[in-house]
Parts: C-alpha cells; sequence; structure tokens
C-alpha cells in the first residue's frame, strides 16, 4: 500500500493495485460520519463497438445497454440490493456516464458489511429474461421523462449536431426501441468483457481506517478466481473535426426559448497531464470570457438576453469533447449570434490581461476547495481523472502554471466556426 | 457520531449562530430573514435579495460586485428563497476559502462578513431609491425565473399540486411570488420594504467552519446591529378537512404524465409523534426500499420513480411519481393500497428496522454538509423550539407499530393532481 501526502491540502491518499488489476485508494477524512464509496468501471455509453471477451470480431451492442446493465445489476436470485444496503443503515444507487458505469454507497454505520455487498454484487451478476423484460418498462418511463425536459433535450441535440459518428451523440438511456433489443444474453456478454477488476476503480472516502479496510478488499478479492485480462478492443468510427450540423431547433411546450453554443474540441487523443493543463486551461478561457465578472455577461444580462439560467461548461474525454455556453433567453438567434462573436473575438491578441487571468484562477482554486468538501466529488472526480491517467490533486498547481499566453493560444486553436454548432429549443405554439 | 455544538449568541436586532468544526476546507456563512408569507409581500421578498446581490454602494455594478468575489478566491454568493409552513424565508449564502490552505495568508473570514454586511448594509441606492436600472434588471429576471417552473413538468406538476391544494390558505404562494405582481413594484415600494423587512423580520446569521465563536462574534458585532424587534408570528389557517378528495387533471404537451398526489398530516415540526411521522413516510415512500418504490416501480414496472415527501412545518405530505397516461388508474389504485396497508399496520418489524436504520443514516449524513446541518438547526427557528439533533434521533427509534398506526389514522388524502397529455395528440 502506498501513502500520497498532499501538504497543502492537509490530505492524505493510500493506493494499492489488487492481484486482479483492480485499483483501489483510500482517502480517510477525520470528523465525517459519513463514508462514501464507488466501484466504477471504464465502460460507458460510448463503448458500443468492441470485441467481447473470448470472442474475435467486432460486435455493435444496442443503444443504452451499458445504462441497463447498472439498472439490472441490483436484481439478484434472491432479491433486490436495495434492500440489503437499507438493512444496513445505507444509501445505495448507481450512475452511468458516456465513459464510466459507478456503483456507490454511503452509510454511517456498518461500514465493512456495506463495502462488502458493494464489491459483490458488483462482482456476481445474475440476469434473467422475465427480469430484463421487466425492467424495460422502469427505463422506458426514464426516457419518457428525459424526453419531456427541455433542458436535457437542448443538451443531446447540440452533441448530436457536434457529433457525426462518435456514439456520444447517442442518449446514454437509448431509446424505447433501442433498448426492446436488450437480452440477458447480452448483458452477460457486456458485463464479462468490462468488468474485470483491472478495468475498474474502487475508491473509498470517509472516516475510515486505511489498513484495515485494505486488508479487507484485498481478501474479498484474493477470494475470487479471476483470470488475466486480454486488452479490451474498442471502436469508432473517423470523426470529422468540423461540426456535424450547423443548427437545430427543437419545438416542445415551453414558454422560454432555449439556446446553446457548442464548440467541438481539439486534442480529444490527449490523456494525462497534457488533457489537464487542455481542460482546465480551457475552463478558465471561457470563465474570462463569459463569467459573472466579464463585461461580456454584464452585456448580454444588461440587453436582457440572458437570466439566472445562463451557464458553461466544458467536457473532454478520450475520442470526443465540448464547449456549452447558453441559457433561457427571450431571442435565442440574437444569443447565439451574440455569443459566437464573443467566442470569434477571443482570438484577437490581446483579449485578455494577466489581472484577469490571475483573478480567474483565483475564482478556480477556490472552487475546488469548495468541490473537495464533498466526498462525492472527490470519489467521482478522482475517478474520472485517474481513468484517463489524470490525478485531480494536480488541479490547483496546472491552474497556477497556466499563462496569457496557454490561453491565448488555445483560444487561437480551438475556436472557429466550422467547430460552432447551435440547437435551440423555442415553444412550439409559436 | 459528530453532532456539531451550536453556539447561539443573541445580537443586536439579530441572533448569530456558531458551529466551529475543521471539517471543511471552506467557511460557510448564512444570513436568514423570516416573515409571514403574504400574497402582499411575496412578490417584494423575492425582488428584494436578488436586488441586493446584484450591486451595493462600494461596488456599483455586478461586474465589480463579482470581480471583488473572484479576488477572495472564488467566494461564491447566492440566494435562495424557501416557504417553510406560513413563513417565507430569505437566505444570502457565502462560501468563502479557507485560508490555511492557501499559500496566501489574507484572512478570509472578516473578508467574507465585510462583504456580507456591505451587501446588507450599504445598498445601491439613490433619493431613497435603489438604483432604477438595477432594479429594472431583476424585475425582468424575476419574471423569468417565475415563468420557467412552468418548463420544467416536475417542479410544475408539484407547484400545481400546492396551488390545488392549498387554495386561499399563504401556502398556496409560490417562494418567486406572483409574475402579474412583479411591473407594480417600484424602486422606491421595494427600498421602503427594505426598510421594513430589516426591522420585523426574524434575523439569524449562521457560521460554520474552523473558526471560534469569540471571534465571530466581535467581528459581527462590529459590522451589523439592527433594531431590536419581536419576530410577527403567522397565523395558522383552519382548513377544514374535504368531504371528498379533490381531482383536478391538466392537459398538456406532454408525453409522460404526472401524478402527484397531496395529503394532510395534521402533524407539524414539533409535535409529539413528528418523528414517528418521520418513520412513517420511510417505510410508505421515502426510500428505495420502502412501499411506493417496491409496488409501483418494482413489481409493477409503472415508474421510474415514485416516492414520498414531508412538508414538516405545514403537516403535508406529497407523493409524485412519473407514469405513462394510461396507467393513471393502476397507479392511483396501488398508492391508495399502500396507505391502506399503512393504516393496517401492514408493515414487517423488519421494515420498520430497516426504515429507523436509513432515517438515521440520512440524518448523520444531513449534518456532514455545512447547509444540511443549518437546515435542520433552522427547524429551531422556525418553530421557537429547542430540539437537538441527539433529540431527532433518540425520538426517532422510540417509533413503535401502535405509534405509527396512530399517525396513519390521522392523515387525510386531500388532493391528486394529473399532469396528463391530451388524447388528440396521442
Amino acid at each position: 500500500m502506498e501513502q500520497i501526502m498532499f501538504e497543502q491540502l492537509k490530505e492524505e491518499l493510500y493506493h494499492e493495485k489488487m492481484a486482479n488489476g483492480l485499483n483501489v485508494y483510500i482517502l480517510p477524512k477525520k470528523g465525517f460520519n459519513k463514508t462514501y464509496a464507488t466501484f466504477t468501471t471504464k465502460y460507458g455509453s460510448v463503448d458500443n463497438t468492441f470485441i467481447p471477451l473470448g470472442k474475435s470480431e467486432f460486435v455493435k451492442v444496442p443503444d443504452g445497454i451499458a445504462h441497463f446493465l447498472e439498472h439490472k445489476l441490483f436484481e439478484k436470485e434472491d432479491g433486490d440490493v436495495f434492500q440489503q444496503f437499507s438493512k444496513q443503515g445505507a444509501s445505495a444507487n448507481a450512475f452511468t456516464s458516456f465513459t464510466r458505469t459507478a456503483y456507490l454507497f454511503s452509510s454511517t454505520a456498518d461500514v465493512e458489511k456495506n463495502l462488502e455487498t458493494l464489491i459483490d454484487f458488483v462482482q456476481s451478476p445474475y440476469f434473467s429474461e422475465k427480469t430484463v423484460e421487466k425492467e424495460k418498462g422502469i427505463i422506458g418511463q426514464e426516457i419518457t421523462m428525459y424526453d419531456d425536459n427541455p433542458d436535457w433535450r437542448l443538451y443531446f441535440g447540440l452533441i448530436e449536431n457536434l457529433y457525426q459518428n462518435h456514439p456520444v451523440r447517442i442518449d446514454i438511456a437509448g431509446t424505447i426501441e433501442s433498448i426492446s433489443h436488450i437480452t440477458k444474453d447480452w448483458l452477460y456478454e457486456c458485463y464479462h468483457t468490462f468488468y474485470h477488476p483491472s478495468n475498474m476503480l474502487l475508491f473509498i472516502v470517509g472516516p475510515v481506517d486505511p489498513d484495515k479496510m485494505m486488508n479487507q478488499i484485498r481478501e474479498n478479492q484474493a477470494k475470487k478466481d479471476y483470470k488475466d485480462m486480454p486488452e479490451i478492443k474498442r471502436k469508432f468510427e473517423e470523426e470529422p473535426v468540423h461540426a456535424a450540423e450547423k443548427k437545430q431547433v427543437l419545438k416542445m411546450n415551453v414558454q422560454t426559448p432555449k439556446c446553446l453554443v457548442g464548440i467541438k474540441a481539439l486534442h480529444v487523443d490527449q490523456t494525462g497531464s497534457d488533457m489537464l493543463k487542455n481542460e482546465l486551461t480551457m475552463n478558465v478561457l471561457l470563465d474570462l470570457l463569459f463569467g459573472k465578472s466579464s463585461d461580456h455577461y454584464y452585456q448580454l444580462y444588461n440587453d436582457g438576453l440572458v437570466d439566472d439560467s445562463f451557464s458553461y461548461d466544458y467536457t473532454q474525454e478520450q475520442g470526443f469533447g465540448f464547449a456549452m455556453i447558453g441559457g433561457d433567453t427571450k431571442d435565442p438567434n440574437l444569443l447565439a449570434e451574440r455569443i459566437e462573436t464573443i467566442l470569434l473575438n477571443a482570438k484577437n491578441k490581446g483579449s485578455f490581461t494577466e489581472e484577469q487571468l490571475e483573478r480567474a484562477k483565483k475564482k478556480k482554486i477556490g472552487a475546488f476547495l469548495r468541490a473537495i468538501n464533498s466526498p462525492e466529488y472527490i470519489a467521482n472526480q478522482f475517478t474520472r481523472y485517474a481513468f484517463n491517467e489524470m490525478n485531480l490533486f494536480d488541479v490547483v498547481p496546472t491552474l497556477e502554471g497556466i499563462s496569457v499566453g496557454n490561453v491565448e493560444s488555445l483560444a487561437e486553436e480551438v475556436i472557429a466556426e466550422e467547430r460552432f454548432s447551435v440547437c435551440q429549443v423555442i415553444p412550439n405554439k409559436s | 457520531m459528530d453532532a456539531a455544538t451550536e453556539k447561539i449568541t443573541k445580537m443586536q436586532g439579530y441572533k448569530l449562530h456558531v458551529i466551529e468544526t475543521d471539517k471543511y476546507k471552506t467557511n460557510t456563512l448564512v444570513w436568514r430573514m423570516k416573515a409571514p408569507l403574504t400574497k402582499e409581500d411575496v412578490t417584494k421578498r423575492a425582488l428584494l435579495p436578488q436586488v441586493l446581490q446584484s450591486s451595493s454602494a462600494k461596488y456599483p455594478t455586478t461586474t465589480t460586485l463579482r470581480a471583488h468575489l473572484d479576488d477572495l478566491y472564488g467566494a461564491n454568493l447566492f440566494v435562495d428563497l424557501a416557504k417553510k409552513g406560513e413563513y417565507h424565508i430569505i437566505s444570502f449564502l457565502i462560501e468563502i476559502a479557507n485560508e490555511k490552505f492557501l499559500n496566501d495568508p489574507t484572512t478570509l473570514l472578516k473578508k467574507g462578513l465585510e462583504f456580507l454586511a456591505e451587501i446588507l448594509n450599504n445598498p445601491n441606492i439613490s433619493e431613497n431609491k435603489f438604483d432604477q436600472e438595477t432594479v429594472d434588471k431583476e424585475k425582468r429576471t424575476l419574471k423569468q425565473r417565475i415563468q420557467s417552473v412552468y418548463d420544467d413538468k416536475m417542479r410544475y406538476s408539484n407547484v400545481r399540486l400546492i396551488e390545488e391544494m392549498c387554495k386561499g390558505e399563504p401556502y398556496a404562494l409560490q417562494v418567486n411570488g406572483e409574475a402579474e405582481a412583479v411591473d407594480a413594484i417600484t424602486s422606491k415600494d421595494l427600498y421602503d420594504y427594505y426598510k421594513k423587512a430589516f426591522s420585523e423580520d426574524e434575523l439569524d446569521l449562521y457560521v460554520v467552519g474552523d473558526v471560534k465563536a469569540d471571534e465571530v462574534k466581535e467581528i459581527a458585532a462590529g459590522l451589523l446591529q439592527f433594531e431590536d424587534r419581536t419576530p410577527k408570528k403567522a397565523p395558522y389557517p383552519i382548513v377544514q378537512k374535504r368531504s371528498e378528495v379533490n381531482i383536478v387533471k391538466e392537459e398538456q404537451d406532454v408525453k409522460q404524465g404526472k401524478l402527484n398526489i397531496g395529503y394532510r398530516t395534521n402533524i407539524k415540526f414539533g409535535d409529539p409523534d413528528y418523528f414517528t411521522l418521520q418513520v412513517f413516510n420511510g417505510i410508505f415512500g421515502g426510500f428505495s426500499h420502502s412501499k411506493l418504490f417496491i409496488n409501483v416501480r418494482e413489481k409493477a414496472s409503472l415508474a421510474y420513480y415514485a416516492a414520498s415527501r414531508l412538508e414538516s412545518h405545514k403537516g403535508l405530505m406529497m407523493v409524485m411519481s412519473g407514469i405513462d397516461i394510461k396507467n393513471y388508474d393502476q397507479a392511483v389504485g396501488i398508492i391508495h393500497e399502500q396507505m391502506e396497508a399503512m393504516r393496517k399496520g401492514d408493515f414487517t418489524d423488519e421494515e420498520l428496522a430497516q426504515t429507523k436504520a436509513v432515517i438515521r443514516n440520512q440524518i448523520l449524513e444531513t449534518i456532514d454538509t455545512s447547509r444540511g446541518l443549518l437546515e435542520i438547526l433552522y427547524h429551531n427557528v422556525v418553530t421557537d423550539k429547542d430540539i437537538k439533533i441527539d433529540d431527532w434521533l433518540s425520538e426517532m427509534e422510540k417509533a413503535t407499530k401502535e405509534d405509527i398506526v396512530a399517525v396513519a389514522a390521522k392523515i387525510d388524502l386531500d388532493t391528486i393532481y394529473f399532469l396528463t397529455g391530451s388524447e388528440a395528440e396521442r
């Protein structure tokens, strides 16, 4: 077990790679009641074309299957794992993203027992035709719920515009039609390919004894018979650098129009410190352009084009990435035009001063401290960073190293009209 | 268990609550203002904090104000509105880094309190009214915020249930007030209301973090002083039990129906059986082991979510679920059956024990976050009680099956609200 100290943050992290390849991290947090643990596989909705374990040909699986698997893993021959957790006073949950599926619990008592339950349930799949069919009704309602949600539709509408081939353009839950093709055999095939310990990470944060806990996990894993796993082969089609569609307008049952402008990212082959620097620089760039202390935000707000729903965000993973800017607006076309103009003007030399950058960096450092008050944030983000070969605790030093020159050259490179796209939701009665 | 102690000090016109803890990397400051919920004032109360947080005498534009916050290591400031029973509560929340985790020795706590005092005490005014431009912009944003509820169907159906259920009571008002009332508010009216609120509201300042209570008290005493007041009590409206259930169906262009059912629990925070009601809600619909989740979702596959929650100060329980429109009768039938089962005591000792364990866990987890802790402690301000967190835990543990059945007998079904798709579009 290795111990890693973070002096400035007064945190210590413990790490061990188990014999079967599972990476385990423990972050003791004194004074907290809660222990929070996530058990995550590097497998999400985008992993839809791969060579199944023990086979030699690529297969393409039905859309929404990673998420479906997440739901079904909770069900066992003798009942539902949710019940087990709540008997042990824990609250359990799971989520599926583009690139990860995470199972988690939080509890303030019986932590060892709950940890055992978490590891064991994720490592013992039980799927039957009958329960798979029943789940289709439940997930069908989850899909319909999102269909009625204009912000979700806007978000996915924009990704669809940006990406031509990459499966990031497909809704994580799939469609009612696509999930109708899911069978228990498909689920087992995905499970065996992606749930090997060497493709997973266990993170525990809370008032725990790291030695004892690491022992428990070591013993648990030693009892299970995992064979060495060959490298997972995923396939993604070639993706152009420009946006697939310029614009999409969705008519929905809303009163206020919505508008998001997206930029398709560059450098989506990055990992490690390059990726961290690129991601943080992009975040700083967006803050400088659209943050509440920026002149642009002031103008947009003054002109009545944005309200407090206005936001911006940057996502980068291996193979895809995008920035999104926008919110509710009375004039979605004018807002799109204004955002695009702000972005294009940011390419001009001298757009950013040293003073503005220092302020943006301070803001980000404060936000990071606030974020790491949260055990959930630490566990989930640490895992995401680790899967991309980055370290969450490098955020502050990396931020400190960003220069005006870095911001300028990123703006120069990434901002280009051919990578812009717009998605709008407008009232269907207009 | 770490149930932090709250040190309460009576200050000039307000109470200071300090919770000393070294759990966090930041310090949290919350300023709360409580007044009876009334149609006359609610819209002004929604507008006021937005105007105060957007500029001040020292920082006359949002840009300068926000730049100052960024300089304080991105201290975040936001305002929040809530209804607690017949009261309307305004909160200003500032979360600011603790400098011991930074390479910069500036004492941020003091700066945070100074900033809070600046926006509360020194608004951007001229000639006895708020800056006109600021008020105009914030009126526009407020109207937008009120309107946006319509676009989020889960929120919308919840708001509509309350409107239908509590028609004629102050509680039917929304926290953000009424869109029709926004235009008529002048910057002079709002300034007058500002003075009124600061002389009449019940005021509380909470500070949570690695701080010293004495130091906070000294800083706060120098920065914030108001007239002493006796906070106004809101009258509790007498509600007649309905002779028949109020059923409201509303058609809109939606794919999923939203079913929201309201009950009067006739039990409020501070009542002797309040913690038993918590356990009731836990067995009935509060968690993923509860009857609603098991029967509506897991057994009948009708929904993705099916849950109940309490409004502790108003004595309401609300069930919510998103279902296929054609399944309305079946879903309502299953929910009624679960309530009937509760009335008959048709639940096992295991369900009872499981629910208590989960509630205990939930309370302990809630107080791990500074905001969750403040929410729990603030119940005492709303009801003028002194219930400790340990009491929450021990009282809840005492609930027996008989107690829960007795609570169930008090609960009356009031209103069923269903947001449904229009047949023509199906």
